[in-house]
């Protein structure tokens, strides 16, 4: 290099000048930030990031607001953004208190020492059933999660089809199976079904396990103690490849939206949903036309007890600074009144607590109270019951190969084994 | 440094450099290297030791040596096809779609009717971001609601063109292929603007016949687009992510190195170990090329 004139000196210093400018500028905001909020407010992380109920959430943070005189700092996150970015979430600086579920999704977390322990809430909470308090404690036998609400998942189909057909709802899978071949011959696609995403099967999985071999397995199944390539497990794979040709073909590469469209348009007769799927495709006129019934029985011995109803609800973060805010707020969110105020505003799940109020319920709202209140056992779904690592890379992939070749199900268990082996191990 | 400051010493003349031109030196290039060190060569040395862990990003780092490459060759389904998805993306974008945009470009160069109509539709595809075209490519290709099966009119068998797990990889490439043939042809167009036509017309004058003249005269002068275009071209095939992600995460048959990565990395429970591993084979099929690249480079510019 040239040794410079003085006046290209200037300018030099001037862009160090401008360099240094430039650097503080970056890392001012990163230090803003830092600062923390007072102390008379609660902030809470929100994956409620769909317009109905984020309106209704908004509804139920202001009314307590103005019942504690505590502000309430709502985070809005994407809805599946906030389920990636979890591991993230709490080891930075997570909200007080969080949306999640129940189950071993929660389990997962409490384990790793990131939930506030809430049983001395749980002691004065009414009207959780076992179930419920089951569901949001953790291996340790204390509690962590207080739920919220919950929406059942059953077999939907639309009354008017079955009245044209004269069908009758079935109870056992033989008249189901039956059933979808009577469709079959009508010229309807007996059994809608997409699975482009990936979960929505896991539905009709975790269901034919129940019933044919009862909720303590599928849990332990679930839970990584059992073996996939026990003949239990082969056995539901095998029913459900009887069921396949009365399946919707291409299933891969269809939505579920698109599946329950053609459960709209009359074009399938049942298909295996949750309560706030099938619902948002229908017109509102034909909403009234939607019903459904429990999953069939496939083995007396397990009859239809279990019932698959996920349930949400929310978290204390241990590494919040506002423990005692955070305990009152989920106090709060326990009551009745406060699952009231939201399932005003989005009726497409039930309340947990059998002591709100069901008055302001629509007919399937109604009918899903009755499904889970008789449930004996109520499981969460596939990829809730089990270690999301384990569903995600694992069981989206098996099941979809399932889709594809229905055959090969000795191949299929022994692949999903192997690599449960590995996962499962890694702790 | 002390080599410069031993030379100044001795030799007083006009190459010296004061002490604050040596400051400046050694902020202007010290802050670069520093952050290419901190930003680049950081990371991947993480990521290099990280897959030798089964760390899942919240928990104690435990060392576990080999088991996560072993875990990925033998026993996790998704990698072989992930890899071969990948090499047949370098394959289908270096063999089909950059030939076809360089054929494009030279029928465009030539002046055909409504060629400045032709250069920009040919183009618009490149300003949508791969995430839209997989988009697009869902409203094409979609089984039940798809542009192309309601033209074909196959009401009663419809082809699944983006579930069967044989067929949606070519209709992804083609996708793929839609925008980065359009994307080479502007490139190379460029390129054979700048060609002398003198050259041309010298080959005609002694005979050339017209391939001859292109494949002999005007392709070898289109070297350094040639290079940057190859480039591209295995950037574009080896990043892939965005369009099979838009349709189906990259599952059931559009498995993608990159993608293999993120669900690992990304998402709860994350596997973080096992995916830098993942990461860790996709930079060392990326190094086969750059390394082959840069001997290339470097021994072109020898002989120049």
């Amino acid at each position: 290099m040239e040794p410079s004139s003085s006046g290209h000196r200037i300018s030099r210093r001037a862009l160090l000048r401008g360099t240094a400018a430039g650097a503080g500028a970056v890392a001012l905001p990163a230090l803003l930030t830092a600062c923390g909020g007072p102390g008379d407010e609660v902030k809470i992380g929100s994956n409620a990031s769909d317009a109905v109920p984020r309106k209704a959430f908004a509804e139920v943070f202001n009314a307590y607001e103005k019942k504690s005189d505590k502000k309430v700092k709502v985070n809005t996150v994407n809805h599946e953004a906030f389920q990636e970015g979890i591991n993230r979430y709490l080891k930075g600086t997570p909200d007080d208190v969080f949306m999640w579920f129940a189950g071993y999704r929660m389990q997962f977390f409490a384990e790793q020492g990131q939930l506030a322990d809430i049983s001395d809430l749980w002691k004065g909470f009414d009207g959780f059933s076992a179930a419920l308090k089951a569901q949001s404690t953790g291996k340790d036998g204390k509690q962590y999660l207080v739920p919220y609400y919950y929406y059942p998942w059953a077999v939907f189909y639309r009354k008017s089809v079955f009245a044209q057909h004269g069908y009758e709802i079935p109870k056992t899978f033989d008249e189901f199976r039956a059933l979808a071949k009577r469709m079959d011959k009508d010229g309807l696609d007996a059994i809608a079904f997409g699975d482009k995403d990936g979960w929505p099967a896991m539905g009709t999985f975790d269901y034919l396990n129940m019933r044919a071999n009862g909720y303590d397995f599928h849990v332990s199944l679930m839970g990584g103690e059992e073996s996939w390539t026990d003949p239990k497990v082969k056995h539901v794979f095998d029913l459900w490849r009887g069921l396949m040709p009365y399946h919707q073909k291409g299933a891969n590469g269809r939505t579920w939206q698109e599946a329950a469209q053609s459960l709209a348009q009359k074009k399938s007769g049942m298909a295996v949903f949750g309560l706030p799927h099938p619902g948002q495709q229908f017109s509102a006129a034909d909403r009234e036309d939607l019903d459904f019934f429990a999953f069939p029985e496939i083995d007396s011995a397990y009859g239809q007890d279990a019932v698959e109803a996920p349930i949400d609800g929310f978290l204390l973060a241990k590494k919040s600074k506002r423990q005692k805010e955070g305990k009152e707020l989920m106090k709060y969110l326990a009551t009745p009144a406060a699952e009231e105020i939201y399932l005003k505003r989005d009726p497409n799940n039930i309340a947990v607590n059998d002591k709100a109020s069901t008055s302001s319920y629509n007919a399937l709202q109604k009918k899903a109270v009755d499904l889970v209140s008789n449930a004996k056992q109520i499981s969460q779904f596939m990829d809730r019951d089990t270690r999301p690592d384990f569903a995600s890379q694992v069981m989206i992939r098996a099941i979809q190969q399932f889709i594809n070749k229905p055959n090969d199900i000795d191949g299929l268990t022994k692949d999903i084994e192997s690599q449960k082996k590995t996962i499962f191990a890694s702790d | 440094m002390p080599l410069t400051t031993a030379r100044r010493a001795k030799r007083r003349g006009p190459r010296r450099f004061t002490p604050r031109d040596l400051a400046v030196i050694g902020v202007l290039l010290g802050i670069p290297v520093l952050l290419d060190l901190a930003l680049i060569w950081g990371p991947t040395l993480a990521s290099v030791g990280l897959s030798f862990t089964n760390w899942d990003g919240i928990g104690d780092i435990h060392w576990v040596g080999i088991d996560n490459y072993k875990t990925l060759f033998t026993d996790y389904p998704p990698f072989w096809p992930a890899v071969r998805n990948n090499l047949l993306w370098v394959a289908f974008l270096g063999l089909v779609a950059t030939p076809f945009g360089l054929l494009l470009a030279v029928l465009l160069d030539k002046g055909v009717r409504f060629s400045r109509f032709y250069q920009s539709t040919l183009y618009m595809p490149v300003v949508l971001s791969l995430a839209i075209v997989g988009f697009i490519a869902q409203l094409v290709f979609s089984r039940d609601q798809g542009a192309l099966n309601a033209i074909l009119a196959n009401k009663n068998d419809p082809v699944d063109w983006l579930g069967d797990p044989d067929l949606n990889i070519w209709m992804v490439l083609l996708a793929a292929a839609w925008r980065h043939t359009g994307y080479v042809m502007i490139l190379y167009l460029a390129g054979l603007k700048s060609v002398d036509p003198s050259l041309k017309e010298a080959a005609a004058i002694d005979g050339a016949s017209e391939t001859q003249t292109f494949f002999r005269v005007v392709l070898p002068t289109l070297r350094p687009v040639n290079i940057i275009v190859g480039v591209i071209t295995v950037i574009e095939a080896l990043r892939a992510f965005d369009i099979v992600y838009a349709i189906n995460h990259g599952r059931n048959g559009l498995e993608l190195l990159s993608v293999l990565v993120t669900d690992n990395i990304i998402g709860e429970a994350s596997r973080i170990g096992f995916g830098s591993a993942i990461a860790v084979v996709l930079l060392t099929v990326s190094l086969g090329f750059i390394v082959t690249y840069l001997v290339q480079e470097l021994r072109g510019g020898k002989k120049r």
